[in-house]
């Protein structure tokens, strides 16, 4: 089940751009954690460094420790294993197109090697049923492509692609900023009934969003992480001005 | 304006009926067992094409077998795995290959890769395949299998450059979510890349497909001229394009100037078709203007 | 971590095995791809260099057993096709470009008439040939330098065509619009603002298609024939450089060979040559009046 994560002095670059500055901060297990800021703050660079995606771009550079679970995953394990363990959602909902629905749900597994029918047959269901799909889609499952559904389906059928593979912490970058209002609640319904068996880590611009998931949320500025508290501290009472000034709506 | 833009339809309308009259005799004294027949006898009036389109089909065959794997595994490289430096560099090359001309490629093919098969490829081919009755002497260097690798070598670059093309419409989104679930690099190419751009690849090849099928020069160089169908690819053959380069300024009588005319028209029906397939499929993945075939 | 499903060692070592196998047969492919060019190139600078001489260029084919022939008429016979094959072709390719590009966007005539532009583009340029001689050469009862640049002309239009609609739709509106609101009936703008501004590239086509029949040798089998003497009259056979290159290499005379071997060079130098200055220019941003 969901592990913590612990991040010591963890620096990004983009080129010469100094994305991340000395990142300090411990997610708890088994909870949701929101990290919101203005556009460019660095929240989706500090998500990506998680599961090591950001080091994909050839111009990226990464300095520093993170532990997921009592593994550090920069020298203690290759960037495939780390992915494989965590799992990530994307702002646009990108389900394989040339594969059906069951098998955008596999491919996980498949890649890691499991082919049997019954164990993938099951893996499926539950994973589609976590993500609240399941009735919705489990008449055509073979049949109908993972392109053809909408919006909001397309993104919790990628969230049950990532569940799959029982990851430990589950990514989730602006997972809802694509979607309509009622996808959006569904999804935030979802996260709320999944954190209890993962570690999610969410970045959002929407603060309402986090206020309404998220145990813990920690707000980014400028490539620096200002202040990083229980939720309800930070909406209410912000220990620090900029986030003040963030969350009454002063600029952002 | 308009009239310029119409007289490309009359100049291919012109081409089609032109194809079409000059070839009613042979059309009307053969039939449709023209393309049947294998016995090509100019002497006594009897004309049977069959060698040639075998000949057409095994070489064009021969060179995408050779081709494909490559030029994929150059867009892999180029596309995925170059660095940047490199890339320019690499898809200039690809397009000089391309631009170089059928008799340059010929004239290579006849005093270069003609003996380096004939002494060090082939023997080599018939010693490891010769069972399958494939590759078997006479080894003269010149036949079926020098067409195939020429033209292997010439669709290379049409290939590659729309396979690279395919493969950069495909999103970025795709390969970041293969990646996320743990893949290596290659399976990333593979279930997030290829396997989204297959249509477009398939279409590609059958593009190289068209211009093996039509092509000249090189090929009449090397094939050998010989209207046989031999089971052994290292024989001499004959191919469509290539017996009309030959023959027809010797085409003494109108029977075998017809006969020549129709192995044209069906030259360039089959290549009209193939052309039109794949742009339809190269179009269906880029949705876009059908790329470039240089 | 554990996880209910852990991969197996077998699958771990036998997908960086994958991978690895990938990468290197990617590498490898290159290789073997880049070799053949380079080697081609080798050998026509190896075969062809020492050939180059004053006499190659100035030269008529000398009869068999004499040495110092050139390729003279043939250099000049090409110019003379490519001639009246551009003043055929570049005409009628920037005019049906144009017709695309301005009045055709989505139009069923405009769709006929690009995938007949790519029908023409894909016609083996020997059945070129072939029309051709049906439709020229028949009549005239003779090959002449007129056929040979006919044919080579068609072959041009294809690839003028879609250079000019591609540049000219990459000319932005607001230059358009700039003429349009000067009070300049649409098609006068047409003319002479989307045209100049997009010329570099329009250009760029020509040479393009240029040098791409300049290398043609099966459409002109049967209807330039091929000269052995000077000639530069348009009704009769004439020499090309490919024709020549060809008759040289198939022949069993080693001085021929010699020649064909320089004939190639400089074909394949007038090749590199347009290929790279296309590069440049269309690297160097094709619609510099833009702005």
């Amino acid at each position: 089940m969901g592990v913590g994560i612990k991040v010591e002095n963890l620096n990004a670059w983009y080129g010469t751009n100094h994305a991340l500055l000395d990142i300090n901060l411990h997610i708890p297990a088994q909870e949701a954690t929101a990290l919101i800021g203005p556009s460019g703050c660095g929240k989706s660079t500090f998500v990506r460094c998680l599961n090591r995606m950001h080091e994909t771009n050839p111009i990226a550079k990464v300095n520093g420790k993170v532990q997921i679970g009592d593994i550090d995953i920069y020298s203690e394990a290759t960037p495939v294993e780390v992915r494989r363990r965590i799992g990530m959602v994307f702002q646009r909902p990108n389900p394989f197109p040339t594969m059906s629905i069951y098998d955008n749900v596999a491919s996980g597994l498949r890649l890691n090697g499991f082919g049997n029918r019954r164990i993938l047959d099951e893996v499926v269901e539950r994973s589609l049923r976590s993500a609240a799909l399941w009735d919705e889609v489990n008449a055509d499952l073979k049949k109908k492509s993972g392109a053809r559904l909408s919006g909001g389906q397309q993104q919790r059928l990628c969230i049950a692609r990532a569940l799959a593979v029982d990851p430990e912490v589950l990514l989730m970058d602006e997972p809802a900023s694509a979607l309509d209002p009622v996808s959006t609640a569904k999804i935030e319904d979802l996260i709320f009934q999944l954190k209890s068996q993962y570690t999610i880590v969410i970045v959002t611009h929407n603060m309402q969003q986090a206020a309404r998931v998220a145990e813990r949320t920690g707000f980014f500025l400028n490539g620096k992480l200002v202040e990083f508290d229980s939720t309800h501290k930070i909406f209410t009472n912000p220990g620090d001005k900029r986030t003040e000034d963030y969350i009454t709506g002063r600029f952002g | 304006m308009v009239l310029c833009a119409l007289s490309i339809f009359a100049i291919v309308a012109l081409i089609c009926t032109e194809l079409v009259v000059r070839s009613q005799l042979t059309i009307a004294k053969f039939g449709i067992k023209f393309f049947f027949g294998s016995a090509w006898d100019p002497v006594n009036g009897n004309f049977g094409a069959l060698p040639f389109v075998y000949g057409t089909l095994a070489s064009s065959l021969i060179s995408l077998v050779i081709a494909v794997p490559l030029a994929v595994g150059v867009a892999i490289f180029i596309t995925e795995m170059c660095p940047k430096m490199l890339r320019g560099i690499l898809a200039f090359l690809t397009e000089l290959l391309a631009a170089i001309p059928s008799i340059v490629y010929g004239v290579w093919a006849v005093f270069v890769l003609v003996p380096i098969l004939r002494e060090h490829v082939n023997p080599i081919l018939i010693k490891l395949f010769g069972w399958t009755g494939l590759f078997t002497e006479p080894n003269f260097g010149i036949g079926m299998f020098a067409a195939g690798v020429i033209l292997a070598i010439m669709i290379l670059p049409i290939i590659s450059s729309l396979t690279r093309e395919v493969m950069s419409a495909v999103p970025h989104s795709q390969r970041e979510a293969v990646l996320a679930l743990g893949a290596t690099r290659w399976e990333m190419i593979r279930m997030g890349v290829l396997r989204n751009a297959r249509i477009g690849i398939v279409g590609s090849i059958i593009l190289g497909l068209g211009r093996a099928l039509g092509e000249t020069m090189a090929v009449t160089m090397v094939i050998g001229n010989s209207p046989q169908i031999l089971k052994n690819l290292l024989a001499p053959g004959y191919s469509m394009a290539s017996v009309i380069a030959n023959e027809f300024s010797e085409a003494s009588d109108d029977t075998y100037r017809s006969a020549l005319i129709e192995i044209g028209l069906a030259l360039f029906l089959v290549t009209i078709v193939v052309n039109a397939l794949a742009r339809v499929l190269v179009w269906a993945v880029t949705r876009g203007a059908p790329a470039r075939s240089t | 971590m554990a996880t209910q499903y852990k991969t197996s060692a077998w699958n771990r070592l036998s997908r960086t095995a994958a991978d690895h196998l990938a990468s290197g047969l990617a590498v490898l492919s290159t290789i073997l791809v880049i070799t053949p060019l380079v080697v081609i190139f080798g050998y026509l600078v190896y075969k062809g260099a020492s050939s180059l001489n004053l006499a190659f260029f100035t030269n008529v084919p000398k009869p068999v057993g004499e040495t110092g022939g050139g390729m003279a008429n043939a250099i000049i016979g090409s110019a003379v096709l490519l001639g009246i094959g551009s003043a055929i072709g570049v005409p009628i390719g920037i005019a049906a470009g144009i017709f695309l590009a301005e009045f055709g966007q989505g139009g069923k005539l405009a769709n006929i008439v690009r995938f007949t532009a790519d029908v023409l583009n894909g016609v083996p340029s020997i059945v070129m040939g072939i029309a051709v001689y049906s439709l020229i050469v028949l009549p005239q009862k003779h090959f002449s330098a007129f056929a040979g640049g006919v044919a080579l002309g068609i072959m041009m239009i294809p690839t003028i065509t879609r250079t000019t609609e591609e540049m000219l739709l990459m000319v932005p509106h607001s230059i358009r619009e700039a003429a349009l609101g000067l009070g300049v009936p649409n098609w006068r703008s047409v003319l002479s603002v989307s045209l100049r501004t997009a010329s570099p590239g329009v250009i760029t086509g020509c040479m393009l298609a240029f040098a791409r029949v300049a290398g043609e040798t099966a459409p002109l089998l049967f209807t330039a024939f091929g000269n052995q003497f000077w000639s530069a009259n348009i009704g009769q056979p004439i020499a090309a450089l490919p024709l020549q290159i060809y008759v040289y290499a198939n022949s069993p005379y080693d001085e021929w060979h010699r020649l064909a071997w320089a004939g190639a060079l400089v074909l394949i130098s007038l090749i590199v040559i347009s290929v790279s200055l296309v590069r440049y220019v269309t690297s160097r941003g094709v619609l510099k009046g833009a702005n």
